[in-house]
Order: C-alpha cells, then sequence, then structure tokens
C-alpha cells in the first residue's frame, strides 16, 4: 500500500476504479481488460502530467515518501557481500548511519548511507535518520579505512538533519560534523555521494562533500527545512510551500546552481512507485560517477586537489 | 562598585541632565542589568564590571584589542555574487542586505586583518553577529577563504573569531556549501603548516560552529559564550525536556571536552600571543627568547610617534623588525625589564 500523497488525489481515485474493476471481474466473470487498460493508461498520463510539473512543496513530499528506497533498500539491491560495519571506537553504535564494505558491480567500495527506517520500528531503531556525533564520527573512521585500502567511498544522504539533543551537543555534534567534512575533503580516494531523498543540511553536507553529488529526480537538499525557514522568515510553518520554492532546494535547482553534477531520473509518477527501477538507474550513475571521476587513473592525492579546488570556489 | 554608583547614580543623572545622548553615555548590562558608563565599559573592553559578561564586539574592537599597537592592515573581502537565488520572504534579502550595510557599513559579516600580536604574524578573521546575526553565505565562505591565503602569504598564524546563528539561509543550499568551502581552506593552511586558533564567542551555532569553527588546532572560548549545533529552541521541542543548567556555554563544552580553554577577553590577547609563538617557533633557543621580547618593547618604546607611519602600508616595519639580527648580550637587560608587559 502506497502512503498517500495530496497531490496526487486524482491518480489514487483512477487505482481505486481498477482495483473496484478488478474485484467486479472476478466475482461476476466479465472482461474488464479493456476497461482496465484505458485506466491505466489514464493514469499513466496523469502521473506523468502531476510529475512534469510538481512545484518544490510537493517534490518535498515525494522525497520524504516512506516507499522511496532507502539507503538500506539500496545497499541490499546494489551491493553484493554487504559486510556491515559498526562503532566509532569512542561511544558507539549508531544505526542513523549505516556502513560497511561490499561490492558495487564487482568493486570493493566502502558504503555510508543514512537510513531513515520504513516502519514505526525501523524509524524508532534509526532515529529517523538522524545521527548522532557517533554516526559522523564512524563515517569518518569508515573513510579512512577506504582510503587506507584504497577503496571508493560511496554515501548516500537522506536525513532531515543531525540530531538536536542534549547529548549529541554534550558528546560534540558540530565537532562531529565538522572533522566528518573534513576527512571527506581530506581522504585521497574517489568519493561519491548520492540524495536518496531529504538532504537535511549539516548533518547532510557532512557526509556529501564528494567528487561527485548525485541526486534522484525528485530529492531535496537544502540548508534548511522549508518548515523551518518559513517559522523563522515567514513567522509560520505554515509558508513552508513559499520557503520551499524560495530555497531551490531541488535536484534541478542544485543541478543548475553548480552543487550537483547529476540528476539520476526516477520512474514516472516517482521511485516510490517502482523502488527497484530507481535504485537500478542509480547504480548505473554511481558508476558511471566514479568513472568521471577516476578518468585518465589520477592519484588520489590529485583526487583530493581537485576536490578541495572544487569547494574553495562553490558559491562565487 | 556600590549600588548608588551603579544604580542610583546613573537615575539621578539622567533626571538632571536629560540630553539627547544620556542614552549613549549609559549602557546596561544584559546579563545583570546594571547601568555602567560608556568610558567604563570601554576601558573594561566591553565586559561588564559587575557580573563580567562579555558583551558582543565588532571586528574594528577585536582588531584593536588583539593587534599590537604598531598598527594592522585590514584586508580587503573579495566580491561575490549578492543575490545568488534572487530570495524573497517577507523581505527581499538585497533589501536585508542594505539595511545590514547601512547598519554596520560596507561589506559582509566577516572581516579580517593582517598583522601581529604580542610580535607574532596573524591574519585575524572577525564574523560579526551585528552584520545579519554573523550569518555565513558565499560573501563570508570568501572572505574565509581569503583571510587563509593571506596568513599563507604572509607565513602567519590564522585566528578565526566567530560568533554566528549559522548559515546564511537566503543564500540556500549555496549557504550550506560554504561550510566544505571553509573547511577545504584550513586544509591549505594545514598543508602550509601553519597554526589555526579558534575564539568562540557568543553564539556560535548552526553550519558556522559545524565547520570551522570547531576545527581548531586550538580552540579558545570567551567565558559564558553560547555554543552549539542546534538551536536550544529546537532541543527542548524535539526531546520535550528542560535544558540543563548552563547548556551549551563555554564552561560547559570545556567540562565535557570540546575546547582547549575559556579566556577572558583581558587575557585573550596575551594567550594567543603566547600560543602563537608556542606553534610557530618551537625551536627557538632560550637566549633567543629574552631578545625578541626586547625588540619589541624597544619597538614600543621607540614607537609611538613613528608607528602609524611606519607601518603603512603593508606592515613593511614589522616585517623588517622581525628580519632585525639578534643581539642577545645586550638586550638582555631590557628584556628582564620588559617581562611584565607579556
Ligand atoms: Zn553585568
Amino acid at each position: 500500500m502506497l502512503t498517500p500523497l495530496a497531490f496526487e488525489r486524482p491518480v489514487l481515485e483512477l487505482e481505486a476504479r481498477i482495483e473496484d474493476l478488478r474485484k467486479l471481474g472476478q466475482h461476476d466473470d466479465l472482461d474488464l481488460s479493456e476497461e482496465t487498460q484505458r485506466l491505466e493508461a489514464q493514469i499513466e498520463k496523469s502521473l506523468a502530467q502531476l510529475y512534469g510539473k510538481l512545484t518544490p512543496w510537493q517534490r518535498v513530499q515525494v522525497a520524504r515518501h516512506p516507499n522511496r528506497p532507502r539507503a538500506l533498500s539500496v545497499i541490499n539491491a546494489l551491493i553484493d557481500d554487504f559486510t556491515p560495519l559498526a562503532g566509532d571506537r569512542l561511544y558507539g553504535e549508531d544505526e542513523a548511519i549505516i556502513g560497511g564494505i561490499g561490492r558495487l558491480k564487482g568493486r570493493s567500495v566502502v558504503v555510508i548511507g543514512q537510513e531513515k527506517g520504513g516502519d514505526t520500528a525501523s524509524r524508532v531503531k534509526h532515529n529517523f535518520g538522524m545521527a548522532h556525533p557517533e554516526g559522523y564520527r564512524k563515517a569518518m573512521r569508515l573513510m579512512d579505512l577506504a582510503e587506507r585500502f584504497k577503496l571508493p567511498v560511496v554515501s548516500f544522504v537522506d536525513t532531515p538533519g543531525a540530531f538536536p539533543g542534549i547529548e549529541a551537543e554534550e558528546r560534540g555534534q558540530a565537532e562531529a560534523i565538522a572533522r566528518c567534512l573534513q576527512k571527506g575533503l581530506e581522504i585521497e580516494t574517489p568519493f561519491v555521494a548520492a540524495v536518496l531523498g531529504e538532504g537535511g543540511s549539516g548533518g547532510a553536507v557532512a557526509i556529501a562533500a564528494a567528487d561527485k553529488l548525485l541526486m534522484f529526480e525528485h530529492s531535496v537538499y537544502s540548508v534548511i527545512s522549508p518548515e523551518g525557514c518559513a517559522s523563522i522568515l515567514w513567522r509560520s510553518a505554515e509558508q513552508a510551500p513559499e520557503a520551499a520554492e524560495a530555497l531551490r532546494m531541488t535536484a534541478k535547482d542544485l543541478y543548475d546552481l553548480g552543487v550537483a553534477d547529476a540528476i539520476v531520473p526516477e520512474p514516472v509518477g516517482g521511485a516510490h512507485r517502482d523502488p527497484q527501477a530507481a535504485i537500478q538507474s542509480l547504480g548505473d550513475a554511481i558508476v558511471s560517477a566514479l568513472g568521471e571521476t577516476e578518468a585518465g587513473g589520477v592519484t588520489g592525492a590529485e583526487l583530493k586537489r581537485r576536490r578541495r579546488e572544487r569547494f574553495l570556489k562553490i558559491g562565487g | 562598585m556600590s549600588w548608588i554608583e551603579n544604580y542610583v547614580r546613573p537615575r539621578i543623572q539622567q533626571l538632571v541632565r536629560r540630553t539627547p545622548t544620556q542614552s549613549d553615555l549609559w549602557r546596561q548590562c544584559p546579563a545583570c542589568g546594571q547601568m555602567i558608563f560608556h568610558q567604563d565599559l570601554d576601558r573594561a573592553q566591553m565586559v561588564c564590571p559587575n557580573c563580567s559578561h562579555h558583551m558582543r564586539i565588532g571586528a574594528k574592537a577585536r582588531f584593536d584589542l588583539l593587534f599590537d599597537a604598531d598598527g594592522h592592515d585590514v584586508l580587503t573581502m573579495p566580491q561575490t555574487p549578492a543575490d545568488p537565488l534572487k530570495f524573497r520572504d517577507q523581505k527581499r534579502y538585497t533589501d536585508r542586505l542594505k539595511d545590514a550595510v547601512n547598519k554596520n557599513g560596507p561589506g559582509d559579516a566577516l572581516k579580517a586583518a593582517a598583522g601581529r600580536i604580542d610580535g607574532m604574524p596573524a591574519v585575524v578573521a572577525v564574523l560579526d553577529f551585528a552584520f545579519m546575526g554573523g550569518s555565513m553565505g558565499a560573501a563570508v565562505g570568501a572572505g574565509f577563504v581569503a583571510s587563509v591565503r593571506a596568513a599563507i602569504e604572509r607565513k602567519a598564524g590564522f585566528v578565526a573569531i566567530t560568533a554566528s546563528g549559522g548559515a546564511r539561509m537566503q543564500e540556500g543550499i549555496l549557504s550550506l556549501m560554504q561550510m566544505p568551502r571553509t573547511v577545504a581552506a584550513l586544509g591549505m593552511l594545514k598543508d602550509a603548516g601553519l597554526p589555526y586558533i579558534v575564539v568562540l564567542t557568543d553564539p556560535t551555532t548552526g553550519g558556522v560552529s559545524a565547520s570551522f569553527a570547531m576545527l581548531g588546532d586550538i580552540a579558545i572560548a570567551e567565558p559564558g559564550a553560547g555554543i552549539g549545533f542546534a538551536g536550544q529552541r529546537v532541543i527542548k521541542e524535539t526531546i520535550g525536556q528542560t535544558l540543563p543548567e548552563g547548556f551549551q556555554r563555554a564552561e560547559y563544552l570545556y567540562d565535557h571536552g570540546m575546547i582547549d580553554m575559556v579566556v577572558t577577553r583581558a587575557e585573550m590577547k596575551a594567550t594567543l600571543g603566547r600560543v602563537l609563538s608556542l606553534l610557530m617557533q618551537p625551536t627557538r633557543a632560550v637566549a633567543n627568547l629574552p631578545a625578541l621580547v626586547a625588540d619589541t618593547a624597544k619597538a614600543d618604546a621607540a614607537a609611538p610617534a613613528q608607528a602609524g607611519v611606519a607601518l603603512k602600508p603593508g606592515g613593511k616595519a614589522s616585517r623588517a623588525r622581525a628580519t632585525e639580527p639578534k643581539q642577545p648580550e645586550t638586550k638582555q637587560a631590557e628584556a628582564t625589564k620588559a617581562e611584565p608587559r607579556t
């Protein structure tokens, strides 16, 4: 069952009618396939229309859809022999950030991914994708591992932000993010980051200052949530749709602003309608981004230099 | 100071001499409520004489406080796109910028200058909270990179004095990208083998704390400064609990191992000078130490009339002084006299 998005109502109504027809067909032995096909074509058309002109705020809803590909589902589908690695060796294990080693199309990689969780139990387990300092320090440890064995780092971004809590502050949330960012800029090994759903501010950029940044077509990435921005600048969270527009936070915006390097297309109607197809496109995009990064057999030191130059200039 | 001096006197004077400038002459401490005479406050470097509250001060005051009396060069900050997103909420971002410039003078929230701190070459970059809450957009990021480059060119230590609410959200994702930008700049400084000292002042939060502010080789904070990643209101709303006493204050960070020291404004210059010297002159022979101090003392003694002339432009005089041949024997005596100065 798909969690409904308000703006998808016309499509959801058509889907409900198909369901009714199917039930009818089972009981009365009628051939309704022609009508079903007609409705399906209509759905395809309205989805294409709806998703062809999503507002930024609608895109935020899609980006947060619980049925979208999440880090764990992406890892399960794309990474063979995935071997999770746990703990920051300092304080604890943070399940908001999944990490490990595995093979992407045959090649060993280090994977770091923010996991929001899919149902209530797993959301709690993964703290809704909001990492504590331990998560960022684990990510740093894994980046070190990647560098030592000359493995590429592939990170998956999907978080509302770093966790805002007393313990997170006590254990140095700001410092952990800053160091993780620094580590990502310093590793002498290829580094590709992909925004799956929601790239939430400092908590996201900590694992995303990479050689290449990919974004799913309907993902968003912003300095602040539209709700947060609206409540500060418009003094009411209800202005979130306006804020979403003003912030220029969609994949296309980031591509146009030179922050994202490529947009990974999603199936018609969004990745939540066909997660596996979306994940396969993402896999291809990551492999080609790694290929571009390493083209001409660049050294690790050269990768680091280029990555630094990229960010020294960013924003003009 | 007595109650009469601090409270009654200002009140009486207010009543007696109600001139338009009265409110400029007295300032109320935001922490303890005490009225303080402006000259007393200036003399105390904007630290409340009653409760030691460190009030917020701007870039110029910081430069005057930290650099040696023989002058410093304010660096020209690079030009950046003013409003890359054409951002507009209830107000245009360009109008907010204009207001900030009208209130604070030209430029953006980051100002930097090069000079010497107790004789040690230093570039000091200051985030001014008065300019749009010290928020970090492309201008701050570009200014930070330029300041680091200036430090490398001058083989100077780099000191960042932070005060910021975080990223400048009117620049959207580009403001977030200033986090990796500033961190990348620190990579150049590290490669150059130069020290990076951070002075965290009230308040330092959000994207600034989660990037360059927390990466100092040495991390210093002013007493009572609020320092953290998340804002207190957000934390309260998220966890639904009251926050512990002193939460996110400098002393709290010290207790949790997040900073090296809490240093009062009065001791800041001496502390920075000492730390820079220890890190940048690691093998200085013992015999040479007094000589250098003596150099400074001598320069200071001779300086008052010439300093302004000698140091403009580009701090040439100070560079010359550093390369002056040392004469340990004759200067030992002077050094002893000069010692209490530092
Ligand atoms: Zn006071």
